[in-house]
């Protein structure tokens, strides 16, 4: 099950004669137009290399690495790198496979600096040692872990004691610095129980002075194991786990997670469906946005405007609340549609929020955008340029703010996105402030879609009448055969996903929210790798740092919106 | 002297009720100590290292150099501020001299870069 | 003699209760006015309004077990236990020299009140405000010194340089204010500021001196480490800076002297700026009633100054440390100089 999507084979590919070694195997295009290439492993990094500096490809984005786990197969694992030419839209995918007595590869930090963190995963949770990358060391699970927790063979039930003692402390942190050179030095904990990092983050830091000369952050405090659940539920029983993901705005993940997995099935939601999905993804996004903007205004000294988006939120919440039952884990979305219809004063409420959230989004505009103190906190801080930001995987807002206009909604069009008027903010200083002014604007821009897609929201049910997907009304079950059985097939087998593997993203509040999914044909996953935007995000953060201020250190870990429940999984 | 005897009183007062509402605290307040809960808070990781052996920026000591160099010399401004009228234009004048003296430190300490942060 | 002490000690009681019972109001009408401004309901179950919320806040802090770091032993723990202590002394003490109302030679028990001031004849007035107030940062440093603890050294140091430089701005933009009313006495400093110009402009310091009311009222932002100057204890970058540490009562005395030292930054702006307790246009009624009045109206304008503090507090966000030393050092000595400057040329041209 190599490439088991792939349509062609190598010698038809157009793009086979890009790689005249015998570096690729073999190489496709899968379903839904991303060229799939599998690597050996000797070639990979030239081949990574050639992938991203080649004018055919410039792939100058790597959105993720992922490991799957073939216990059955000889070379076990397969490592999978998806990359992307931002400007011409093109995916790629790239497949090595390893060995499991010999699970090392060469790093690819130096072809992206988005790698860095990305490769510790695959470390920490198959094993596979990547040669040249700057700190291996395990990174969602704890320093003292035993194992690689995604390998199949993984035993759960295993248990033992992990010890403070054991926490990840950067060697350059135990150093003692007394000479002359450091007079001023010293190791300060910014985290996991600070007042700024709103969820569980830690970052240690080296100060000379109130100048951060060095910086390191430890995440997965928040590690669920996600991923590893997953693959023990079924395809739809998945929803739930997805709104822990960013609980912020947890539409946009169950979603993500529903699109991803219809696309495998060859299956859409009906129009109603998509277009509530639409509307309520794009409040979902203004309540991350509201978040992130307020959380990173209460950590500059200003909590009323905090409050402001509080209220926001709240109202949100209301209306989620009156679609789903849930507040803050909606699990609303299904593989097929939704869970259920909206209620009959959707549209109402809809038009009422349209009207309330404008007022406080221009008390905060009136409040902060023009303060001089705020700007003087904030521009110039935590500058990134547009290849820098691009090289460290970052998407979304941060990114737009650094320059570069890439959203998945206007880059590749889904759920109807293509149909409805709306720009994406872009600035160009790529700090603090930028990145302010981006979510500010899209917030409007949200607004504006939501305005389109309530104008035009079409009858008819909401979810598909696919009855290998989604369940018959309960009155056919106890009224026809037919309905009957798919009811029982379905309850007792699940949504049978063709075999196979696919990556689908959509633009999560924080940016590129993408699902690596494989299937092997049975009721369950076999494997879903979730790409968390803002764990890209957070790994350059170390790096923006270096050279600031404390103070600036806060403003900016606000600004980049590092959700916890997305980053750890 | 007895200008002063307001300031005494009210000082007692004002030493003993810190004293009194701590006493009271004392004697009514739980008090379950844990060696855990007594550890410096540095976000909920045990520190490698105690505040009393960290260093801090020496600008802070420059500040404080500064301070007391400055305040000392605007101390002589308020005999002089409260005498202005009487000293008339003499007086004025006699304190632009030292004030541009003063200034000269000033401007000085500026260029130097004294006043700079980080 | 007797008498006159009686007097004293009177008047020593009722300033010292009504500055302590303000604390709790204060706490009270921040929190509602936070929430007031945020759109928020605020505490609203204990009492009518949520009156008595600040007591039942105090019951519980005195409740509150007293934690001391580990490794804050001896001299160090001797100044971590009064640090507090030193913060609520200072903050009282501060107030002996501030006079809150007009006396028309009123007499009690047959000895002349002497003006509503504790200290009447303290004939260093503003000097003894300013010596007692800069001790105030005496606590903030031993408190973050003393706790062993990162987060309140770096605030504690932090404290200690910022109260020293905008110490130096507060202290030259009164020197304008010294050279008109020619006198330390912050009475005179009041009775100069009555009537009126051209009758109807009042004769407040506020309006010639413009710049050093600015500078003043900014600089007593900074000395009682109110937002946008509360980098001393900046929650989100130092947890809660100098008084992580400290709990119980302790805190609470850090806490109140907070208050105290707005509710004495008040008076001081309204003394020195804004006429005490004249107001134009109105003549004093003579005996108790007009003392009660001017009172009255020296509370009025104080308590717009403290809703000022509020205010500000709940709208504005914090500088960054390097910002504010700058914003101290480089522009607010120069126009605080320049404020006095151009009120002595003023007074020397006059004088030609």
């Amino acid at each position: 099950m190599t490439v088991s999507s792939t349509q062609s084979l190598t010698e038809r590919h157009p793009l086979a004669d890009a790689f005249p070694g015998d570096g690729v195997e073999t190489i496709g295009n899968d379903a839904d137009g991303h060229t799939v290439l599998a690597v050996d492993r000797s070639h990979l990094l030239e081949i990574l290399r050639q992938l991203r500096d080649d004018d055919r490809f410039r792939c100058d984005f790597l959105s993720d690495i992922c490991g799957v786990d073939y216990p059955d197969r000889q070379q076990r694992f397969d490592v999978v790198y998806h990359l992307a030419n931002l400007d011409s839209g093109e995916r790629y995918r790239v497949k090595v496979a390893v060995d499991e007595d010999d699970a090392v590869l060469p790093s690819a930090y130096g072809v992206w600096k988005a790698a860095d963190w990305f490769e510790r995963e695959v470390w920490d949770m198959f094993g596979v040692r990547f040669e040249g990358h700057p700190n291996l060391k395990r990174i969602l699970t704890h320093e003292a872990f035993h194992g690689h927790p995604l390998r199949k063979d993984y035993d759960p039930g295993q248990r033992w004691l992990l010890t403070e003692k054991d926490i990840m402390t950067p060697e350059w942190a135990r150093e003692e610095q007394l000479d002359d050179q450091h007079m001023e030095s010293q190791v300060l904990n910014l985290g996991p129980s600070h007042p700024a990092t709103h969820g569980t983050l830690r970052t240690v830091l080296r100060l000379e002075g109130e100048n951060i000369v060095k910086a390191e952050s430890e995440i997965g405090y928040l590690h669920r194991c996600f991923e590893k659940m997953s693959e023990t539920h079924g395809w739809q029983q998945v929803i739930p786990y997805t709104d822990r993901l960013n609980y912020c705005s947890s539409m946009i993940n169950g979603v993500g997670y529903a699109l991803a997995v219809e696309n495998m099935l060859g299956i859409e939601a009906p129009p109603r469906a998509q277009v509530v999905r639409v509307i309520l993804s794009e409040l979902s996004r203004i309540m991350d946005h509201a978040v992130c903007l307020g959380a990173n205004l209460v950590d500059l000294g200003a909590l009323t405007n905090f409050w402001y988006f509080f209220q926001i939120r709240e109202e949100i919440y209301g209306l989620l609340e009156s679609c789903a039952g849930g507040r803050l884990t909606v699990s609303y979305a299904r593989i097929g549609g939704l869970a259920h219809d909206v209620p009959a004063d959707f549209e109402e409420q809809v038009r009422r929020l349209l009207d309330y959230i404008p007022p406080f989004v221009a008390d905060v505009d009136k409040l902060i955008t023009r303060n001089r103190i705020f700007r003087d906190r904030t521009e110039g801080i935590g500058v990134l340029s547009p290849e820098e930001a691009v090289a460290w995987g970052w998407t979304g807002p941060c990114l737009r703010a650094c320059g570069v206009p890439y959203d998945v909604r206007k880059a590749h069009p889904y759920m109807g996105y293509e149909q409805y008027e709306f720009d994406v903010p872009v600035a160009t200083t790529g700090d603090t402030y930028a990145r302010y002014l981006v979510r500010m604007e899209e917030i409007r821009q949200s607004l504006r879609i939501i305005r389109q897609a309530i104008d035009n929201l079409p009858g008819g049910p909401v979810i598909t009448d696919d009855h290998h997907v989604a369940l018959p009304p309960k009155e056919k079950v106890y009224t026809e055969m037919e309905s009957l059985i798919w009811h029982f097939k379905l309850i007792f087998e699940g949504i049978k996903v063709p075999p196979g593997d696919a990556y689908h993203f959509t633009e999560g509040a924080n940016g590129e929210l993408g699902y690596y999914i494989v299937s092997d044909g049975s009721g369950t996953p076999y494997r879903i790798k979730v790409r968390p935007p803002c764990f890209a995000l957070y790994q350059a953060y170390p790096h923006i740092l270096e050279g600031l201020l404390v103070p600036d250190a806060i403003a900016i870990l606000g600004s980049l919106n590092i959700i916890a429940g997305e980053l750890d999984r | 002297m007895t200008n002063y005897i307001p300031i005494v009183i009210f000082t007692l007062v004002a030493v003993s009720f810190p004293i009194i509402t701590l006493l009271i605290a004392k004697v009514i307040r739980a008090g379950s100590p844990d060696p855990v809960k007594a550890e410096p808070y540095e976000c909920g990781v045990a520190a490698e290292t105690t505040a009393f052996d960290t260093r801090f920026s020496i600008r802070y000591y420059l500040i404080a150099v500064l301070f007391v160099v400055f305040d000392v010399e605007t101390i002589f401004l308020f005999p002089w501020a409260v005498m202005f009228d009487r000293l008339a234009l003499f007086g004025f004048i006699e304190m632009m001299v030292f004030l541009a003296i003063l200034l000269a430190g000033y401007v000085y300490a500026w260029r130097r870069g004294a006043l700079e942060w980080a | 003699m007797w008498a006159e002490i009686l007097v004293i000690v009177i008047k020593v009681v009722v300033v010292s209760s009504v500055l302590l019972t303000l604390v709790p109001i204060m706490v009270w009408v921040e929190r509602r006015g936070a929430a007031m401004i945020q759109d928020r309901l605020g505490p609203n179950r204990v009492g009518p309004f949520g009156l008595l919320q600040p007591i039942v806040d105090a019951v519980k802090l005195i409740t509150k077990e007293d934690l001391t770091p580990s490794g804050v032993k001896g001299v160090d723990r001797l100044l971590y236990l009064l640090a507090p202590s030193i913060a609520l002394v200072v903050a009282i003490s501060v107030f002996i020299a501030v006079p809150f109302g007009f006396d028309p030679g009123l007499k009690l028990f047959g000895h002349a009140i002497d003006g509503f001031i504790v200290a009447p004849n303290l004939n260093l007035g503003i000097l003894y405000i300013f010596a007692i107030a800069s001790l105030g940062v005496y606590s903030v440093v031993l408190a973050g010194w003393a706790s062993n603890n990162k987060y309140s050294l770096m605030g504690g140091i932090r404290a200690s340089a910022q109260m020293v430089s905008y110490e130096l701005a507060m202290t030259i933009s009164v020197v304008g204010v010294l050279m008109v009313s020619g006198s330390f006495g912050l009475q005179d400093v009041v009775l100069h500021q009555s009537g009126t110009w051209f009758g109807f402009i009042p004769r407040w310091n506020v309006f010639p001196q413009i710049i050093g009311a600015i500078t003043f009222i900014v600089a007593a932002f900074a000395e009682t480490n109110r937002l946008p100057f509360d980098l001393v204890e900046a929650e989100a970058e130092l947890v809660v800076g100098y008084h992580t540490e400290y709990s119980s009562m302790r805190f609470a005395a850090f806490f109140m002297s907070e208050y105290v030292n707005m509710v004495t930054a008040s008076s001081l702006i309204v003394i020195l700026f804004f006429g005490g307790w004249t107001l134009p246009g109105f003549a004093t009624p003579a005996g108790w009633l007009g003392a009660l009045v001017s009172i009255g109206i020296f509370a009025v304008k104080v308590a717009f100054f403290l809703w000022f503090f509020v205010w500000v507090r709940w709208t504005l966000p914090r500088f960054r440390f390097d910002q504010l030393m700058a914003l101290g050092w480089k522009t607010m000595i120069p126009l605080a100089v320049l404020n006095f400057l151009l009120v002595g040329a003023g007074m020397a041209l006059r004088n030609l």
